[in-house]
Parts: structure tokens; C-alpha cells; sequence
């Protein structure tokens, strides 16, 4: 039995027949082709498969499509605005936050979220609010650095002109 | 002012990463990202027994559900000679099991389906009839007399005994021990880990039936090997196989072997004439591909006063049903007798044997250059471990043996010669950094109070960049790797390499190279890797490998096309060759520096004003051998601090000197050696695949096998030295696993040192807090 669902990606509404049992990570990459959320793990360790529902991150790994029926959802296709990358992309590329850029996504999503609700986080709040997601490459530090990076850039606007 | 190679992005700047761009949007596209017109998927069934029989397989209700195109048995490989393929140590495993099963996890059956989904659902209704034979998952048990034989496929093999391995002399060994006035021995195990990248293996095998023409897109750090030996295993013809090698995330020595998922999805399309995708879960990843390390190592050193004279090490290797070490030919044990370290040992010698159990095959080089790791932590072990018996300071004792830096080149007693080193440098370095006095005054206060702290040093040599083709082939294929660089009429140019990038940022730091060698700025120049039909041949990325070869490469070839350059220069400017000067990115005439041309207008005039005689176009090729590897080292030092309840352990500070050589991008590197530090820190402290009596796998999902997160991950302190390699183009000599093998030494040794006055020598890793804890009860420690 399939469902109709409503599902509002990244700004954009998108109607589509789904089995109840589709995975929301699923959904986004087979169905919509959105594949810059990724698929690290089988138990809801890793946060490769990270985003924002309804601006709060989840991994969508363990989340059914059909429950995101009536939601908002940001993937990392996102975040870029106008073709400017958000300051968080911005971030992550100054300060080497990445290197194979396979967690990347999901790091992204669940900082966006960081900042938003906590707009000058201290270095352990970076550290406690990533620590689901796993990143194999960087040793992290790098990658709370593209966050406090981004907390600067969001505080305090580049000039215009930049 | 910025400096013309800071203008241009050459050599040891800073520069941001071409490949970020697309990565931070999303864009990347790695295996699962690709789709091909009416592409199947394909899912595999595995063994829940360790060792079983297999009795029979019934695939018919599999077949039966709808959107199932074809369950494939390891009979029906059989039928085409496929059941069994070889391994990077000429052994043979298992495509799909025919006859037993040797591990849990073990490749069975396998469904190609419309949908994932489906492909999953049908595999649940493959029923095979499993009789379970007696398991042996410990090695030492495995090579008793009467242990059930794990290989009873191959002709001849009676027992579980793999090889026997020597390296170094035995008698000039034995008698720097019997002259010994002191013998310390440590006796390790360096646990079975896996490298766990974040995406796991895959392919698309696309085989286009009315040309022929296989194309198979791979999670392969080494694509060009892989073609060659798809070829030789099945003899379809080597020009019609095109391996391509997406964006990878991650690799760390689990993408060099080839899996049989790959294998049998290339089957399937060759059978169905449709392309199949086959991308593995991780539980599939942690239980049966490329695990790393399992040794069981005992080290004894020879001291006379205190100077090591002698080392003598019996390593029993774990390899699982099938022996697939990614190794040279040459070797039997990689480069594991690179254990003589960073000391001036005049005697050493090593032997190991191998045995098989009723594990997962792999042995591969984890973030490592074949067992450098192992052999790393058990010196550096080791030496801690004589120090205490000597009662001397763990660094000074260090100091006292290290390779001075007047004997580079140094060649060890196991025959290797180290191209440069400066390593009491290093340690001096790390130790002023760490404020080591001060913290061995803390230590004592500490004690004093009940706490228990530790301070763990580890003083490595790596042996990267095989290699000279000499020593280093595999299966055959010599160690080279490749550059060819095309410069186009406008300046811009393309640069395409044997190796694959897996996240070490290859298309900005090898454009770097060619910024810097012939002036064309980095961001002029794309780079390409990963897809053999467009690639110049090589061996592919691990074993820090790719800057000592394919990174020679990138600057020899660029330095063959100044030289044609430099002709076409000389026409232009109507002069002649030797009245050119070169300064980067421009020829001038010496005298005159008014008088020049560009690299780019040099450019332009290879299609369209060329001297008559001269070959049209700036391109060419170089297969780089290099004349002997590269020896970065440096010294790890940490500080930790040690729960006397609980066990848990936690670094309080962790400093880091590297000598890498000549740095292309510092940025790059360090962030290589913050994540080789972090894994360091992770098979240190929780990283752990192990099995129960019946061989079922602990440690087969990220529930169970624990990496670190950025919350337990300490903070690094990054420092240092360069001492350039004599023999690499530009000095250069590679990074990418310095810290993954250095550092788990520093960690367990600081740990130790903080047990040390009561008289722990060794627990082994991972150092969880139980295991912590039983040491502490031992000794009386434990609160
Ligand atoms: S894929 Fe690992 S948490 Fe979702
Ligand atoms: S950058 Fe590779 S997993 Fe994080």
C-alpha cells in the first residue's frame, strides 16, 4: 500500500506515492535525488544522514518518510543561498573542516542547528552538540573551528562587498 | 606582498581546497550517488556460522517474489569458474561459499533485484542448510595439534599454519643476547581493528553487452591494480575493463583489496546485460572486509649498560579463513622488520608465522604502510618498558639509542637504509612543547595525592612510499606510480595520475606542485585520478604512498615539459637556449629581464608557433620509480590522566612533532595528522573487533565497535621539523598515516606510566576502562 505524502525540501514542495516503510534518507536520495545526505551506518550511530526537520536535526536514517509528511526538511542542497555557500559551508572550506566530506553534510546540518539556537557555542558545546556524528578523517578539531568560524561570520556579517 | 608562489599556490602554501567546493553543497559524488539507466541492485546473503558446512542452498522462494531478476549461489560462479579468486598474498578466498563456510559474515548467496528493498526482503528467503563445524578463532590454538582445519579446500594444507617468516640475522642476534647484561621482554597483543571508512565498499558494475566494454565504478583506492588483476582472473580482455573510482569517503587501507561483492555484481551484469549496484551495510563492512593488525607480538631487547644491542621479536599472525594481506610479494608480514625503529640497533632479527582461524580475512594496511604500525608500537613499547627496568627516564633512554643524525643515511640491521632523520631534534622539541619537566614534577605531586598521572612518549620511524621496484611489486606489479600533464593553448592544463585520492585533498596539493615547477597557477591546473581508461597506470593511494611516487612524478614531468618549454622560449624570443634564465612561471633572457615569455605564452606556441622540427603540443608522461622510500618520523608525547575507580583514562594533553619532509600544503598535513592522531586515539582507547567461542563477531555494528567522537577526542598540539627526504624531487616524503602509526604507543605508554611505579608493564589495547581497572586491581591500585 502506498501513501501520499507532502514533504517541503529545502523550500520545495514535493508530492509523492511512498511505501509506509521508506526511509526518509531514502526518500531524499532515491526519490528526490538528493544525494548529499549520506548513509554511514545500519544503528543510528554515525549522523552521515543527518538533517533539519522542521529546522531540528535527525537522522534520517531512522525516520520514515511518511512521518516527515507535512514537514520541512533542509538537506545540505540547502544551505547555499543564490549560489553564496551559507557561512557554515564557508567554514568548513577556511579551516580544512573536511577531507573525504563524507560526514560533512550531516556536520553542517547539526551545526546550523547548533547556532541557531546557540549563537556563540563554547568549544565543548560544539564538541557535545556534533558528538553524533562521526567523522573518520579530521580528528574534529578542524571541524570545530569551521563552527566557530561560522558563529563569527553569523555574528558579525562580512562588509559588503565580500 | 604575497609571493609569486603564494600567487600562484605552490609549494608550502596554505591553499584552500579545490575539492571543498563541492563537497560543502552536496555535490560530491560518491558510489551510491551514481544511478545508471535500468540499474539493478544487488544485496548478499552471509553466513551466521563461523564454520559450518553447507549442505544445501534453496533459492527457490527467493526467486519467487516479485521484482527479483536473480539469485546467484556460489555453484552458480562455479559453473563459470568464479567461486574462488585469488588474494593480494596468492592465496584464494571464497567468492561465494561452495563448500563451507570458514567466517561468520561470509559471502553465500546473492539476490540482483529492481529495488534495494526487494534485493533485501529476497535474501531473508534464501534458506541454506547450515552443519556446524567445531570454530578456532584463537591463532596460538589454531596451530595445536588437532585444531579443526579451517582450509581443508586446499591440496596439501593439513594444519592452519600459513608461513614462516625471517628477516635480520638470527646468529648475531643470539649473541648480543648472550652478552646481554640485561633482557627485556614485552609480550603484546595489537588487537584486530578495522578502519571502518564512513562510507562503506561498493560498486556499479555496467557491462555493456553489445559492445562488451565492462564498466565497473569501484570504491578502489587502487583501480589500475584492480583492472589488471579482474583481467588476469577472468581473462576478459584488459582494454575492455574500465574501472572508475568515484569521490571515495574515506578508504584507510579497507579500499585496496578486492571484495567478492564486487565480483559476483560484475557477474550478475555480464549475466543479465544490466547495470547492478551492490553497496554494502556496515555490518557487511565491519564483519567481512579488510580488518587490519591482529598480532601477537613478543619483543626482548639486549642491553648492555644502557644501549640496546640487540632486538628479537616472534610475531603469530592472525589472518582469518583466507590469507589477503595487501602486501608486497616480497614480504610475508609487510614491512613489519621496519621494528628496529628509530634506535642504532647493531643486531636484530624477527620471525613470524602465520595462521588461519574462523575470522574475516584482510590484513590490511589500516591508515598504515603494511604493519609499520604494529612494528612501530611494539619498539616504542618496548623501549618504555627497558627504561623503567633501567630505572632511567623513558626520553633519555631514547636519547641514548636514538640513529644520530651525523649516520643518515642509516642502514638498520634489518637492511633498510633510512634516507634522513634528525630524531633527538624531534624529541627535544616535543618535550619542551609539552613542558615534559614540569609535568614529571605534577606526576610526582599527583601521587602524593592519590592521582594517578602518566606521560607517554613515542618516537617513530615511518617506511612510506613503496616503492622501488627493486623490493616492491604486487602480484607481479612493480610499485611505480605515474604523472602526465597536458598544458593547453590557453595556459590552463590537466594533470592525471595512477593514484585516488580518498579525502587527501590530491586536486589541490598535486596542482600545487605543478604551480610551483613550471608557474602555471594551481587553480589553472585540474586534476584527475580514479578512472583507468584516462589515467596514466599506477598502484594507487595507501601506504602514504602518493606524494614519495605519483607526487615525484607530478614534478618530474613537469620539469620534462620546462625543458621542451624552455626550446619553444628560445624560438620565440629568437635567442638561444642557454641565454634563458627560468624564474618561475616566465623564461627571460639572461641580461635582459625585459625580454620573456610566459609559460602561458610558451603555451600558445606549442599549437600554434612551434619551432619547425620540434613535436607540436606541451605534454608528456612520467612512470616514476623511485630510487628508495621515504622515513618521516617524529615524536608523539601525551599526558593522561587515569580514573583509579573506574579505569577510564583521559588525555589531558597530547603534542604532536612531525617531520614529514619538505610540507606541499601544511594545512593538508596537519590535518592528516590531527586524523591519524584521532584514530590513533580511537585503536588505543575503544576500537576492538573481536570474536566469542563460537567465532560470532563482537564489534559488527557502531554500537559495538566504538570510534571516537568529537567529545572524547582530544585536543592536539601540532609542531614541526624538516629535514628533507635526499632522494624525492622535492623533498617531500609523505604523511598520511605518520600518526595513526605513531601515536597509539604514546597513548597506552602514557597510560602505563601512570602504573608504572607499582609495576604494570603492558595492558593490552584497547585500554578500555575494564581492562584498566584489572591492571589497577593487580597492583592494589584500584579504588
Ligand atoms: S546513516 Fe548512520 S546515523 Fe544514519
Ligand atoms: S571528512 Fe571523511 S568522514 Fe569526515
Amino acid at each position: 500500500m502506498e501513501h501520499r505524502i507532502t514533504v517541503t525540501v529545502n523550500g520545495v514542495p514535493y508530492t509523492a506515492e511512498v511505501e509506509p516503510r521508506l526511509l526518509l534518507v531514502h526518500f531524499l536520495r532515491e526519490t528526490l535525488n538528493l544525494t548529499g545526505t549520506h548513509i554511514g551506518c545500519d544503528t543510528t550511530s554515525c549522523g552521515a544522514c543527518a538533517v533539519l526537520l522542521d529546522g531540528l536535526p535527525i537522522k534520517s536514517c531512522t525516520f520514515l518518510a511518511v512521518q516527515a509528511d507535512g514537514h520541512s526538511v533542509t538537506t545540505v542542497e540547502g544551505l547555499a543561498r543564490d549560489g553564496h555557500l551559507h557561512p557554515i559551508q564557508q567554514g568548513f572550506k577556511e579551516e580544512h573542516g573536511l577531507q573525504c566530506g563524507f560526514c560533512t553534510p550531516g556536520m553542517m546540518l547539526v551545526a546550523k542547528a547548533l547556532l541557531e539556537e546557540n549563537p556563540d557555542p563554547t568549544e565543548e558545546q560544539i564538541r557535545w552538540a556534533i558528538s553524533g556524528n562521526l567523522c573518520r578523517c579530521t580528528g574534529y578539531q578542524n571541524i570545530v573551528k569551521a563552527i566557530q568560524w561560522a558563529a563569527r561570520r553569523l555574528r558579525e556579517p562580512a562588509p559588503a562587498g565580500r | 606582498m604575497a609571493t609569486k608562489l603564494e600567487e600562484l599556490g605552490g609549494v608550502g602554501v596554505r591553499l584552500h581546497r579545490r575539492e571543498d567546493d563541492r563537497f560543502v553543497r552536496g555535490k560530491g559524488q560518491y558510489l551510491d550517488d551514481i544511478k545508471l539507466p535500468g540499474m539493478l541492485h544487488m544485496e548478499i546473503l552471509r553466513s551466521p556460522y563461523a564454520h559450518a558446512r553447507i549442505r544445501s542452498v534453496d533459492t527457490s522462494r527467493a526467486k519467487a517474489l516479485p521484482g527479483v531478476v536473480a539469485v546467484l549461489t556460489g555453484q552458480d560462479l562455479a559453473a563459470h569458474n568464479l567461486a574462488w579468486m585469488p588474494t593480494l598474498s596468492g592465496d584464494t578466498q571464497a567468492v561465494l561459499a561452495t563448500d563451507k563456510v570458514r567466517f561468520q559474515g561470509q559471502e553465500v548467496a546473492a539476490v540482483v533485484a529492481e529495488s534495494p528493498y526487494v534485493a533485501k526482503d529476497a535474501v531473508q528467503l534464501i534458506e541454506v542448510d547450515y552443519e556446524p563445524l567445531p570454530v578456532v578463532v584463537d591463532p596460538r590454538k589454531a596451530l595445536e595439534p588437532g585444531a579443526p582445519l579451517v582450509r581443508d579446500d586446499k591440496p596439501g594444507q593439513t594444519t592452519n599454519h600459513i608461513y614462516h617468516w625471517e628477516a635480520g640475522d638470527r646468529e648475531a642476534t643470539e649473541r648480543a643476547f648472550r652478552e646481554a647484561d640485561r633482557v627485556v621482554t614485552l609480550e603484546t597483543h595489537y588487537p584486530r581493528c578495522h578502519p571502518a571508512p564512513l562510507e562503506c565498499c561498493g560498486c556499479i558494475a555496467d557491462v555493456n553487452p553489445a559492445t562488451g566494454k565492462a564498466t565497473v565504478y569501484m570504491t578502489t583506492q587502487a583501480p589500475h591494480a584492480v583492472r589488471t588483476v579482474f583481467a588476469l582472473v577472468t581473462g576478459y580482455p584488459e582494454h575492455q575493463i574500465r574501472i572508475v573510482s568515484p569521490d571515495i569517503g574515506g578508504g584507510f587501507g579497507n579500499k585496496v583489496p578486492v571484495y567478492p561483492g564486487y565480483v559476483v555484481a560484475t557477474a550478475a551484469s555480464l549475466l543479465l546485460g544490466r547495470p547492478v549496484k551492490w553497496v554494502e551495510d556496515r555490518t557487511g563492512n565491519l564483519t567481512s572486509t579488510g580488518y587490519a593488525r591482529d598480532f601477537h607480538m613478543k619483543g626482548e631487547l639486549a642491553l648492555k649498560g644502557d644501549r640496546i644491542v640487540g632486538l628479537r621479536v616472534r610475531v603469530l599472525g592472525d589472518h582469518g579463513a583466507f590469507y589477503a594481506d595487501a602486501q608486497p610479494t616480497k614480504f610475508k608480514i609487510g614491512l613489519f622488520h621496519i621494528v628496529s625503529g628509530s634506535y642504532d640497533i647493531p643486531a636484530a632479527f624477527c620471525e613470524a608465522d602465520g595462521a588461519y582461524t574462523n575470522k574475516a580475512p584482510g590484513g590490511v594496511a589500516y591508515r598504515c604502510s603494511f604493519r609499520v604500525t604494529e612494528a612501530s608500537f611494539l619498539i616504542e613499547r618496548l623501549v618504555q618498558t627497558a627504561a623503567y627496568e633501567l630505572g632511567v627516564d623513558p626520553a633519555e633512554f631514547r636519547r641514548r639509542n636514538f640513529i644520530r643524525r651525523d649516520q643518515f643515511p642509516y642502514r638498520s640491521a634489518f637492511g633498510w637504509v633510512y634516507d634522513s632523520g634528525d630524531y633527538h631534534r624531534a624529541l627535544d622539541l616535543a618535550l619542551e612543547k609539552l613542558g615534559y619537566a614540569r609535568w614529571r614534577r605534577e606526576q610526582e605531586e599527583a601521587r602524593r595525592q592519590g592521582r594517578l598521572l602518566g606521560i607517554g612518549i613515542a618516537s617513530f620511524t615511518e617506511i612510506v612510499g613503496a616503492g622501488p621496484s627493486h623490493t616492491f611489486d604486487i602480484l607481479g606489479l612493480k610499485m611505480f606510480d605515474s604523472a602526465e600533464l597536458r598544458v593547453h593553448p590557453t595556459g590552463k592544463a590537466v594533470l592525471k595520475l595512477g593514484t585516488r585520492t580518498q579525502g587527501q585533498g590530491h586536486e589541490t596539493t598535486y596542482a600545487q606542485i605543478v604551480a610551483t615547477e613550471l608557474g602555471i597557477p594551481a587553480r589553472d591546473v585540474e586534476v584527475q585520478e580514479g578512472d583507468t581508461d584516462h589515467t596514466p597506470y599506477g598502484l594507487g593511494t595507501y601506504a602514504s604512498r602518493s606524494t614519495p611516487t605519483s607526487g615525484a612524478a607530478a614534478a618530474v614531468v613537469a620539469r620534462r615539459l620546462r625543458e621542451k618549454a624552455r626550446k619553444i622560449a628560445a624560438h620565440l624570443l629568437e635567442v638561444s637556449e642557454d641565454d634563458l634564465e627560468w624564474e618561475t612561471g616566465r623564461f627571460y633572457v639572461r641580461g635582459s629581464p625585459d625580454r620573456f615569455k610566459t609559460i602561458q605564452d610558451v603555451a600558445l606556441a606549442a599549437y600554434t608557433n612551434f619551432p619547425q622540427g620540434l613535436e607540436p603540443g606541451l605534454e608528456d608522461v612520467c612512470y616514476y620509480d623511485p630510487p628508495n622510500l621515504t622515513f618521516p618520523f617524529g615524536t608523539y608525547a601525551v599526558v593522561v590522566e587515569v580514573d583509579r575507580g573506574t579505569g577510564q583514562w583521559r588525555p589531558l594533553q597530547v603534542v604532536a612533532v612531525d617531520d614529514c619532509g619538505v610540507r606541499i600544503n601544511p594545512m593538508i598535513v596537519e590535518g592528516q595528522i590531527m586524523g591519524g592522531l584521532c584514530e590513533g586515539y580511537g585503536i588505543a582507547a575503544m576500537q576492538l573487533i573481536t570474536f566469542d567461542e563460537q567465532g560470532n563477531c563482537i564489534g559488527s555494528n557502531f554500537l559495538d565497535y566504538l570510534l571516537p567522537t568529537a567529545w572524547e577526542t582530544p585536543r592536539f598540539e601540532l609542531y614541526e621539523t624538516v629535514t628533507p627526504s635526499p632522494h624525492h624531487p622535492l623533498g617531500a616524503k609523505g604523511v598520511g598515516e605518520s600518526a595513526t602509526v605513531g601515536s597509539p604507543a604514546a597513548y597506552v605508554n602514557a597510560v602505563i606510566d601512570a602504573l608504572a611505579h607499582a609495576g604494570v608493564r603492558n595492558i593490552d589495547m584497547p585500554l578500555t576502562p575494564d581492562r584498566v581497572r584489572a591492571a589497577l586491581e593487580s597492583v592494589g591500585l584500584a579504588e
